[in-house]
């Protein structure tokens, strides 16, 4: 008989923890079959962050770490400094990266280290049980920001990618979104871009992925993605911010 | 080998190096600038590397990444900086990465001060980073010492799987003393089939993790940990014992502190008064069954620190009511002279003869 789906060698058999509705399981899906086309699972070593992604070490069918809140970005320093030739990726979500671990996702931008960060964006802290994140939206409601985000009390919403996009160091820069299968082909598309700028040894790369947190929205799956779609890329915007040569 | 001059900080790392070190990460401070600053010289023509963190923060989760790829890593720093450390090196002993850390520790607390001190001594031993873990702490009183502690040290990390940490106060860092870089003991140590470098495709994924959700295996981990940590404790002890015979007072020092000591029983000798020089050179395990070795002479324990009081805790324990136990120090990044201690010794004798 022949073989026309299955699934990718990228991911373990282990099965996903994620609430229903929740896109991190697709953000895996899309990195594993990405390492598997490039032919790298078996020189990829990944950095789980501390967030829901926290147990990624035992999703992902490559040698894995577990980080530190927020210090992802060192740990594969560290990794990468050791073994160039190795593809090395870390898996972070907003809290880890946009907020306790900026210094760590600038610094490893600012150095050109040759690493792929997948940036899960939820616009909240999902692990914790929905508190307010540096990206979550002016007038979301979370835990902590009861009454909405206000920007007089807690600023604007964080731009990752914009920012990182203005050192010199990050090769590739793209913000994607997972909410319809066609922003899911092109966000596929980005992360084998960012992987390949890796590859090449052309410096840091980085892909912002646009996700949902229906559990902590207090939405439907379905909800969640159209709210995704309705309020989340209109104040981040998808596209290209850097590319290798442009 | 011939013996060279040397400065502290320099020696530290030019052994670190010999001791197989080829990672550095690390971020600026005083006293221990000069550890990256060789490294960062050196490391490249050894093919190692060297790279400047951002932050402590960053530089320990550096070395938790370069530990984890089966490399001999090192990272430096001063007390402040340290602190800042505690996270990562909770972490990395959670996770049982071999890696050995520099604390070239000044005054505290806060920005305290950038002169020698001995006020890291709890930092050092107790940690200040979560959980129930250890760290091996050696603390050289001489150069040399420095450069056989720093070399062996690799070997003993890669041995437990453990961190350890060299105490070294800003004297040890700042201070020029000739060095010999001898061979040092190898210890038989198992291939790091643990570590990270891909699987090729031939092996199950490994995985650097300190992460247990379920408790009854986080404590079965912990317990793992602790029948190390015991281990440590039977047979990484070290101390000296200096002067004892037919001493009436045992003085407690370790680092430059001991070396400060060592002159004082010279001139008390000459006196007529005899004291003895117990030295820990572990800081943890604390050398406990040395108190065991102090003659029936012994009237008093005095410790003396450049601290307000920290390894005195230790000494008490270890005591467990034997003698009564004295302090004199220092602070601040002051250090004892000879003779305020021998007015110290003097004042001692005095209430107990
Ligand atoms: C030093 C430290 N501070 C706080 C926490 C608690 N914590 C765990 S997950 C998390 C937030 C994660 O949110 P995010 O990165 O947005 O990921 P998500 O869970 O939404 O995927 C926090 C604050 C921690 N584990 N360590």
């Amino acid at each position: 008989m022949e073989t026309i789906f299955r699934k990718t060698e990228g991911l373990t058999d282990a099965l996903f923890h994620y609430c229903p509705g929740c896109t991190h399981g697709i953000i895996h899906r899309i990195v594993a079959e990405t390492l598997e086309e490039l032919d790298v699972l078996g020189k990829a070593i990944g950095v789980a962050p501390v967030g829901c992604g926290v147990l990624a070490y035992e999703y992902f069918n490559c040698d894995m770490y577990q980080a530190a809140h927020g210090r992802a970005p060192a740990v594969a320093t560290g990794i990468k400094r050791v073994h160039p030739d190795n593809i090395v990726f870390t898996y972070q979500g907003d809290g880890d990266l946009a907020s306790i671990g900026t210094a760590e996702i600038v610094h490893a931008a600012h150095r050109g280290e040759k690493i792929t960060t997948i940036f899960v964006n939820n616009t909240i802290y999902g692990m914790t049980g929905g508190q307010m994140a540096p990206t979550t939206l002016i007038g979301q409601k979370a835990t902590t920001a009861p009454y909405g985000r206000e920007v007089a009390h807690a600023g604007y919403p964080l731009r990752i990618a914009e920012m990182l996009a203005t050192i010199q160091g990050a090769a590739f820069v793209e913000r994607v979104a997972v909410n319809t299968p066609a922003n899911i082909r092109k966000a596929k598309n980005a992360i084998r871009k960012a992987f390949e700028t890796q590859i090449k040894g052309e410096g840091f790369s980085i892909v912002e992925v646009l996700s949902t947190c229906s559990t902590n929205w207090g939405l439907t799956p379905i909800e969640a993605l159209k709210w995704l779609e309705e309020n989340m890329i209109p104040y981040y915007p998808l596209g290209n911010f850097r590319t290798p040569g442009r | 080998m011939a013996k060279i001059l040397m400065k502290g900080n320099e020696a530290i790392a030019a052994a670190a190096i010999k001791g197989g070190c080829r990672y550095f990460f690390g971020y600026p401070i005083t006293p221990q600038n000069e550890i990256p600053e060789y490294m960062a010289r050196e490391l490249q023509k050894v093919g190692g590397c060297f790279v400047q963190a951002e932050s402590e923060l960053a530089a320990i989760n550096m070395v938790y990444g370069a530990a984890g790829s089966g490399a001999r890593v090192m990272t430096s720093s001063s007390s402040p900086g340290i602190a800042l450390k505690q996270e990562g090196i909770s972490y990395i002993a959670g996770a049982e990465l071999p890696c050995v850390i520099v604390n070239i520790s000044r005054g505290g607390p806060g920005l305290g001060g950038i002169q020698p001190s001995q006020g890291d001594y709890f930092q050092n031993t107790r940690g200040g980073g979560h959980g129930d873990y250890r760290t091996l702490v050696y603390a050289p009183a001489t150069l040399q010492e420095s450069v056989d502690l720093v070399m062996e040290a690799f070997e003993v990390a890669d041995y437990y799987r453990n961190p350890v940490i060299i105490s070294g106060d800003g004297m040890i860092g700042q201070m020029m003393e000739p060095v010999e870089f001898k061979e040092i003991p190898k210890r038989e140590l198992p291939p790091k089939d643990w570590a990270t470098d891909g699987t090729k495709g031939k092996r199950k994924p490994n995985i650097i993790n300190s992460l247990y959700l379920d408790p009854e295996q986080l404590e079965k981990h912990n317990w793992r940990l602790k029948e190390k940590y015991d281990r440590m404790v039977q047979n990484e002890v070290r101390y000296e014992m200096y002067n004892l015979e037919q001493a009436e007072i045992v003085i407690v020092a370790y680092g430059t502190t001991s070396r400060v000591v060592k002159n004082v029983i010279s001139i008390l000798s000459k006196e007529g008064i005899r004291v003895g020089l117990l030295r820990p050179i572990t800081l943890w395990p604390y050398p406990e069954k040395a108190f065991d070795e102090i003659p029936e002479t012994i009237k008093a324990l005095l410790s003396v620190e450049m601290s307000t009081g920290q390894m005195i805790d230790d000494i008490k324990i270890a005591a467990n009511g034997r003698w009564p136990v004295y302090f004199y120090g220092r602070s601040g990044g002051m250090v004892p002279t000879p003779d305020a201690i021998i007015e110290k010794v003097k004042e001692i004798l005095r209430g107990q003869r």
